[in-house]
């Protein structure tokens, strides 16, 4: 049915394991080559370890599915390198109208802020992600082995490893590996081999997706409707993707035939009535989907790691998932390559579980709170919901409170026990536990970007009065010292702008780009301390009692 | 307690007279989106949260 876009299929190759009937033990491996499973390869990859990727399919997504990539996963892609595609083959769009029965109800423009390499957002098909992901993968076959059609059917896990049971077309093997990194999606396999909890809210209602390409112009804007005229006392959604691609949404009811409500006689007329009867248009592609809003009870069992949809299930509003997926894995590739090198102790890793079910739990508070507007669970929050898109017609104060699903941002680790707090007066800047923000700079004479300079290992910044050394050693792990002055340049002032620099400051931030602890000025056993702390060599307490 | 329980209405039964009348030719459905509205005017112009979650927990008590 797809017109404007060729699945590829990746050839099944029988390991040499396999061939060899030996059990072979590997540092890590990956369930699942969904846009997760391929983002912790890559990561893994950056941060030298070698991984290998199960797949039980031989291509990428079927269907567009995730359409909305927000600026910080997309910045998680350019330290991987694979951004520049995305945004390239991506739409942007800023525009929004929000339609309340048949009047607008009012628009809106996202005005993003200048001065950051990553656009807000981007919306683009999963299987150009997904595709530009594998072409990334297959650049680093020495430290990646991505192998289609094996699937997992058993596993044991052992104190210092995992044995996994794998089905191949050539019958089932045995494979062995330290860590284990399950991207298997919200239907998981592996979170039932561990007998993981995943609960949360399932909501009964279902949505049906269509993609259409449109012959004609149309605008690049986000269109939602609030109970129309053409689908009564339901949701709609128009959205733009890439190829002329648009993606439609329907609200449908718990009533509604998942088989029936697919078929093209029935599709069709939905979407002449959303479109209008002049629109031509062709039929890409049709799913129904129901939802939940969950979460796994731990994202870690021992050396198996969950990420992505396997650990947590959002509702499609505010595109959470694969967003919050992505970081998943900028959370846990610098703590695993730490704890493999011995560097860190293995309880390094249990953070990985304290602030990505800190973040997993704020995407499942602002996607429930979407669904609840978007479709009211009783009488009395319909009446409310009705009153605001009523008043969001005429006046401005009503606007904020109408959720058609709010954008994707990163969760602040504001409580974590990685970070040191802050001792002394900041105005503004960067929280410890909170994501670094870009800024325009210069970095031997050419335009740059901070986030492009900090790497793969920790990063002082450093604004005004530098230490001598390029490089601290903080026990087993070195900071590298980034000086704003000396190796980069700030170009327009928003860099000092942005953490504070203006009076000195020192940030400490870590591989993922998250700010550790910061100062007025240098200080080299307060800077050890933190990394002492942001590495947990240290047990937990206060910075007040040290 | 940051919300005032004390008599703040100057002329009561005018203020009263007036909330219900606006509601006297409504349907029960109009009524209760008019209250809605109400709510919600009512509540910006408020905006402290603190004052809002007290009224809120006093309406439902």
């Amino acid at each position: 049915m797809l017109n404007t876009y060729t699945w590829p299929e990746y050839p099944y190759i029988q390991s040499e394991e396999q061939k060899n009937g030996t059990p072979v033990r590997h540092p890590v491996v990956i369930i699942g080559a969904g846009l997760i499973g391929l983002t912790a390869a890559l990561d893994c990859a950056r941060k030298g370890i070698k991984t290998i990727i199960l797949d039980d399919n031989n291509t990428v997504s079927v269907g567009s599915r995730a359409v909305c990539y927000a600026k910080r996963p997309l910045e998680v892609w350019d330290r991987l390198g694979v951004a520049d595609k995305m945004v390239e083959k991506g739409i942007s769009w800023n525009l929004g109208k929000v339609f309340f029965k048949e009047d607008l109800a009012y628009e809106f423009d996202l005005l993003a802020e200048e001065g950051h390499k990553m656009p807000a957002m981007i919306n683009l098909q999963q299987y150009y992600c997904e595709q530009y992901l594998v072409d990334e993968v297959m650049r680093h076959t020495d430290m990646i082995d991505l192998r289609w059609k094996h699937r997992l059917i058993s596993m044991t896990r052992h104190e210092d490893h995992t044995s996994l049971q794998v089905e191949t077309p050539d019958g089932v093997f045995t494979m062995e590996s330290d860590w284990l990194i399950a991207c298997d999606g919200a239907n998981s396999k592996v979170r039932e081999m561990v007998h993981a909890e995943f609960t949360g809210q399932f909501f009964q209602d279902r949505f049906l997706i269509a993609d259409v390409v449109m012959k004609a112009d149309f605008p690049t804007e986000r269109w939602f409707w609030f109970d129309p005229l053409f689908h009564k006392n339901q949701s709609a959604l128009l959205h733009k993707q890439s190829d002329d691609v648009w993606r439609l949404d329907f609200q449908m009811g718990w009533d509604a035939d998942p088989k029936e409500a697919t078929k093209p006689e029935n599709v069709i007329p939905l979407i002449k009535a959303m479109l209008g009867n002049d629109t031509e248009f062709d039929l890409e592609w049709v799913s129904i989907y129901q939802f939940a809003c969950r979460r796994i009870d731990n994202f870690r069992y021992g050396r198996v790691l969950f990420a992505g949809d396997a650990a947590h299930q959002v509702s499609p509003f505010g595109a959470r998932g694969a967003n919050t997926g992505v970081q998943d894995i900028d959370n846990l590739a610098w703590k695993l390559k730490l704890v493999m090198a011995g560097a860190a102790p293995d309880s390094l890793l249990d953070s990985y579980n304290e602030e990505r079910s800190f973040a997993a739990d704020d995407n499942l508070l602002n996607s429930t709170r979407s669904t609840d507007f978007i479709t009211p669970k009783n009488k009395g929050s319909r009446i409310f919901r009705d009153a605001v898109l009523e008043l969001s017609k005429k006046y401005e104060f009503a606007r904020p409170l109408v959720n058609s699903g709010r954008l994707s941002t990163p969760t602040p680790y504001v409580n974590s026990s990685l970070n040191t707090p802050d001792e002394e007066d900041f105005d503004g800047g960067i929280l410890p536990g909170t994501n670094c923000i870009d800024a325009p700079i210069t970095v031997a004479g050419e335009p740059g970007w901070l986030l492009n300079m900090l790497g793969e290992d920790f990063t002082l910044l450093v604004f005004g009065d530098a230490p001598g050394e390029r490089e601290i050693s903080c026990g087993p792990v070195s900071v590298r010292v980034l000086t704003v002055g000396d190796d980069i340049e700030d170009r327009d002032g928003l860099l000092a702008a942005r953490y504070d620099g203006e009076n000195g400051a020192v940030y400490l931030i870590r591989p993922d780009q998250h700010v550790a602890a910061r100062w007025r000025k240098f200080d080299q056993d307060k800077i050890a301390a933190a990394m002492a702390r942001a590495t947990g060599q240290m047990e937990t307490k206060t910075a007040a009692g040290e | 307690m940051a919300l005032n329980l004390k008599k703040n209405i100057a002329r009561p039964d005018d203020f009263y007279q007036e909330l219900i009348d606006m509601q006297r030719d409504l349907s029960e459905e109009e009524a209760q989106l008019m209250n809605a509205k109400l709510i919600l005017i009512l509540s910006n112009h408020i905006g402290d949260a603190e004052t809002l979650s007290e009224a809120m927990k006093l309406a439902r008590d």
